[in-house]
């Protein structure tokens, strides 16, 4: 793997991390992040249909007219996240029991709208592919690291495995909306100390 | 990309309308190849519900469902007998709620033969991850086992009665209640005699 291509894999995981960094697709990650497994679903289906979008953004670029491409983008990703939607429903509906209310949500994710236009409409699949794997990989972990934290404080368990007596009483704020804008800014702030220590 | 050419009016027609053709052709085939699973699986779930909320029976409760309807004809609901050696021993009723937290509530829930709640599952809701959707953890359902609305206070303690709540989710907790509720006066309503 040359030089050009370890970095537009690694770009999305640390450099330009959509969640700590760029402060991309806030909506999913404030909203579904109340435990850690519905931050990794989100951010695994979410990295699927990055990968998705960007191959054929990046197959089609070409014969887009320039004043159309998002309008275009936008039917492309919207028709991707139906088809994803739809078989999942069909042939793994414990799966899609877990993750549907998010699934149409990816949509509206900035993420995928914003790497289709910025990278995967510039560059070759190879390219594309890397780079939506890179920035999936880095969403994934910004809302698995979110949903731990607020699982952790707001409800005493850790990826459904409850820690603590069951009349125990947890932070709930955490689990809460309020909750979620805290955790983040604590988030932001350690992952962005650790990064300028480096 | 920015060819001159390929920004004209009609370029830019033609292929916006491909893009958008070409999507709705995908969409319709796959919904077509979808629907016969996803109804099945739709089934499956709702019979793997019903097998949970009323213990074991040897019969299709599917096939043997009956419309039942609450006495103000609001809320028409389904009920599915549970038959073991041929006799009755439970039945599920499929009901919602509009009062959740994020609308609409659905489950189904389950009844002993004397019409006391067994227990239930929630199959569709909307409610908060985390708060409200804790309606379906055992904390919260084990206290309808055994529970006869007919003859206790069925509602939340704030609102006087003999269930708790969910901590921050009491307005799931009260249409919970009241999806059950609407069950047990449908099946009131359908067989007077069964009352107390």
């Amino acid at each position: 793997m040359n030089k050009t291509s370890l970095e537009n894999l690694t770009r999305g995981i640390i450099r330009e991390n959509p969640t700590f960094v760029m402060l991309l697709g806030m909506c999913p990650t404030l909203g579904v992040t109340t435990s850690a497994l519905n931050g990794l679903g989100m951010g695994l289906a979410t990295l699927f249909v990055l990968i998705l979008s960007n191959v054929a953004i990046s197959l089609v670029k070409g014969i887009i007219p320039p004043k159309v491409r998002i309008p275009s983008f936008i039917v492309i990703i919207a028709s991707f996240v139906t088809v994803v939607d739809l078989l999942m429903a069909a042939y793994l509906p414990a799966l899609h029991a877990a993750l549907g209310i998010f699934i149409p949500l990816i949509v509206v994710n900035c993420i995928i709208l914003g790497r289709a236009e910025a990278f995967a409409s510039k560059n070759n699949i190879w390219q594309s592919v890397l780079d939506a794997v890179g920035m999936g990989t880095g969403f994934t972990i910004g809302l698995t690291s979110l949903g731990i934290v607020r699982e952790v404080l707001g409800n005493g368990s850790i990826f459904n495995y409850s820690f603590i007596a069951e009349d125990a009483n947890p932070v709930l704020l955490f689990i809460m909306p309020p909750g979620a804008f805290l955790a983040l800014a604590a988030l932001i702030i350690l992952f962005n100390r650790l990064r300028k220590a480096e | 990309m920015s060819k001159n050419s390929s920004n004209t009016f009609w370029s830019m027609v033609t292929v916006l309308t491909a893009i958008a053709v070409l999507s709705a052709f995908i969409l319709a085939f796959v919904e077509q190849l979808t629907r016969e699973p996803i109804q099945k699986a739709k089934d499956q779930r709702e019979l793997e519900a019903i097998a949970e909320v009323v213990g074991e029976f040897d019969n299709d409760p599917f096939a043997e469902q009956m419309n039942i309807v609450t006495p103000d004809k609001k809320y028409k609901l389904k009920l599915y007998p549970a038959r073991k050696n041929g006799s009755i021993s439970g039945f599920a009723v499929k009901t919602y709620s509009n009062a959740g937290y994020g609308g609409r509530i659905e489950l189904i829930a389950g009844f002993y033969i004397d019409g006391s709640v067994k227990t239930f599952k929630i199959t569709k809701h909307n409610e908060t991850p985390g708060l409200g959707s804790k309606a379906d953890e055992p904390r919260f359902k084990k206290q309808f086992d055994g529970f006869n609305p007919n003859k206790h206070k069925f509602k939340v303690r704030q609102d006087g009665g003999e269930i708790d709540g969910i901590t921050a989710a009491t307005i799931t907790s009260r249409a919970v209640i009241d999806a059950i509720q609407h069950a047990v006066d449908a099946y009131n309503n359908f067989n007077p005699g069964k009352q107390p």
